[in-house]
């Protein structure tokens, strides 16, 4: 198979608003530094664009209209995915694999600041026949697998808690993070209850930002780049959509996701072949759950390794360096790219004060957020 | 026609079928607001449409001038910041003549949407915008229009401060 390694990254933000910008100029920004780090001239070399884009979050119908110009796609091969940003690197990754293209761009971006009615649009993500006519605030449903977590797995609100100390923390040392903050944990346990067990600082916020990277062929990315990163597998799992009967407990999609990325990365320990996760935190306690079902700790062992510290920077096994999305900020579809962001910028030594040391395979998981269950993972490596 | 529509015939819906609701639907009307920042070069564009001008902007790389303005020109790539007036007069580049509203409603009156090359600008680089105070039979390709504005007390910052174009 292709070796397949991305070769620039740029991004453009994240706060939690932008209103010196469009949403057409927050691209460009990113576009622009993606292709500059990756020294490529989007006119003349990258072959295919790849865009992340959901029409519901954007307030236009049709989307891919929108997207060639601010990112040098015009009279290109260009579309858009209304899926994860790991959807978006997935499927750019593919199209190399095919051996049609050399070079290909994925875009992801978040205007969150500019859906006015943001939580209508989250809940028009519920059945509209079953669910829906219900008029319950979507949170319910991060709440109601929350509780059947820690049921099932003893993990306590304080660990979940200790999530949210540790990403916000990460988060001040990270320039582009929007709420990088001094918590404590009392502090968050004492936030107001928005779904039972769920508390308002165990929820992400919003942010406004957009991320491009450039990928590249084997060969190519050799001659492109000093320190290509390197693809090392990819997977993705969506569960049923039911929140009738889906798991509540172990977030399966991710277990799946993983398993794919892992068989195909040729990992058959994540828990000592991965250096360092990046992980979708949109929730608290779904670091926790998301670390147990990407292999990365036992079953109900991720609440004790956080409280013991294993998961900060200077632990055996960093857990969103970044900040993920508590520190960074929730960059709706572009959440799971921000992961991908720092697994890139941490295995090349330009992660600054939160650099880790002797990293060289990291993982990055995406989730859509309520009410799915739709994931997808990366192994990247040096 | 299949023989067994005889035997099959269905059974026929009806408006009352839906109206007494022996037809089961669910409703639900969308709330959907959105604040879309205007950037970098809209902002411009808007600004000066309240001016009453018309503002564009020139790629220094393939000295093509456009409207509305951008920020980076998407022929080649070259980052774009000079500024040009340009006139509120220009040509038809294609116009139609609507009868069927926003709504999908039939208009008595048509409307005539037109892409106007601005004079000034590129070949090839207009606005989308009405034409009105003209005879629908009368509107040509290559006509040269004019825009309306509204009176200065009126005007927004918005691409209706140009009420439409008319022949010149």
């Amino acid at each position: 198979m292709r070796q397949v390694a991305i070769v620039g990254v740029g991004y453009s933000g994240f706060r939690s608003i932008t209103p010196d910008l469009s949403y057409k100029e927050l691209m460009y920004e990113a576009a622009a530094k993606a292709y500059e780090d990756a020294g490529v001239d989007p006119r003349r070399d990258v072959e295919s664009f790849v865009s992340v884009a959901e029409d519901f979050n954007e307030g236009t119908s049709i989307f891919d209209e929108y997207v060639p110009d601010q990112i040098g796609g015009v009279l290109k091969p260009v579309h858009t995915i209304a899926g994860d940003g790991i959807h978006g690197l997935i499927a750019a990754y593919m199209q190399v694999l095919t051996g049609a293209m050399d070079i290909v761009m994925v875009e992801a971006h978040s205007k969150a600041s500019n859906v006015l009615t943001l939580s209508d649009v989250v809940a028009y993500a519920m059945d509209p026949v079953y669910n829906r006519p219900l008029r319950a605030n979507p949170l319910f449903i991060a709440g109601m697998e929350m509780n059947r977590y820690l049921y099932k797995t003893g993990t306590t609100e304080e660990q979940c808690a200790q999530v949210v100390v540790k990403n916000r923390a990460n988060g001040f040392l990270n320039p582009s993070a929007a709420y990088g903050a001094s918590l404590s944990l009392d502090a968050v346990l004492s936030s107001e209850p928005l779904s039972h067990p769920l508390k308002r600082l165990e929820v992400s916020s919003h942010a406004d930002g957009a991320i491009v990277m450039v990928l590249a062929s084997g060969d190519v990315a050799q001659e492109l780049s000093a320190l290509p990163i390197w693809i090392m597998g990819v997977g993705w799992c969506n569960e049923t959509p039911s929140l009738e009967t889906r798991d509540w407990e172990s977030a399966t999609y991710a277990r799946n996701s993983a398993r794919m990325a892992y068989r195909l990365a040729g990992i058959r320990n994540p828990r000592l072949e991965i250096d360092f996760a990046e992980v979708d935190d949109t929730f608290a306690y779904k670091e926790l759950q998301h670390m147990e079902a990407l292999g990365l700790c036992r079953e109900g062992e991720a609440g004790l390794l956080v409280e013991e510290g294993t998961t900060e920077l200077d632990g055996e096994l960093p857990l969103n360096p970044s900040g993920g999305s508590l520190g960074v900020g929730h960059l709706l579809d572009a959440s799971g790219l921000a992961r991908v962001l720092e697994v890139v910028l941490q295995l090349r030594g330009e992660a600054g004060q939160r650099q880790l040391e002797d990293v060289e395979t990291g993982l990055a998981f995406g989730w859509r957020s309520i009410p799915t269950t739709s994931g997808a993972a990366v192994v990247l490596s040096i | 026609m299949s023989a067994n529509v005889e035997n099959f015939p269905g059974t026929p819906l009806s408006q009352a079928d839906f109206d007494e609701g022996k037809i089961l639907t669910t409703h639900w009307k969308p709330k959907l607001e959105y604040g879309w920042d205007a950037g970098v070069a809209i902002s411009r564009y808007l600004a000066e449409l309240k001016n009453g001008r018309i503002i564009g902007i020139k790629c220094s790389r393939c000295r093509s001038t456009v409207v509305p303005p951008r920020v980076v020109c998407e022929w080649c790539w070259e980052p774009m910041d000079d500024w040009v007036y340009l006139k509120d007069t220009g040509t038809v580049n294609t116009f139609s003549i609507c009868y069927i509203r926003w709504d999908a409603s039939r208009a008595k009156e048509p409307q005539i949407p037109a892409v106007i090359e601005i004079d000034g600008a590129s070949k090839g680089a207009g606005i989308l915008h009405l034409l009105d105070e003209v005879n629908a039979d009368d509107v040509t390709i290559g006509m040269k229009v004019q825009a309306v504005w509204k009176p200065a007390d009126e005007r927004t910052g918005a691409i209706t401060d140009i009420r439409y174009f008319k022949p010149t």
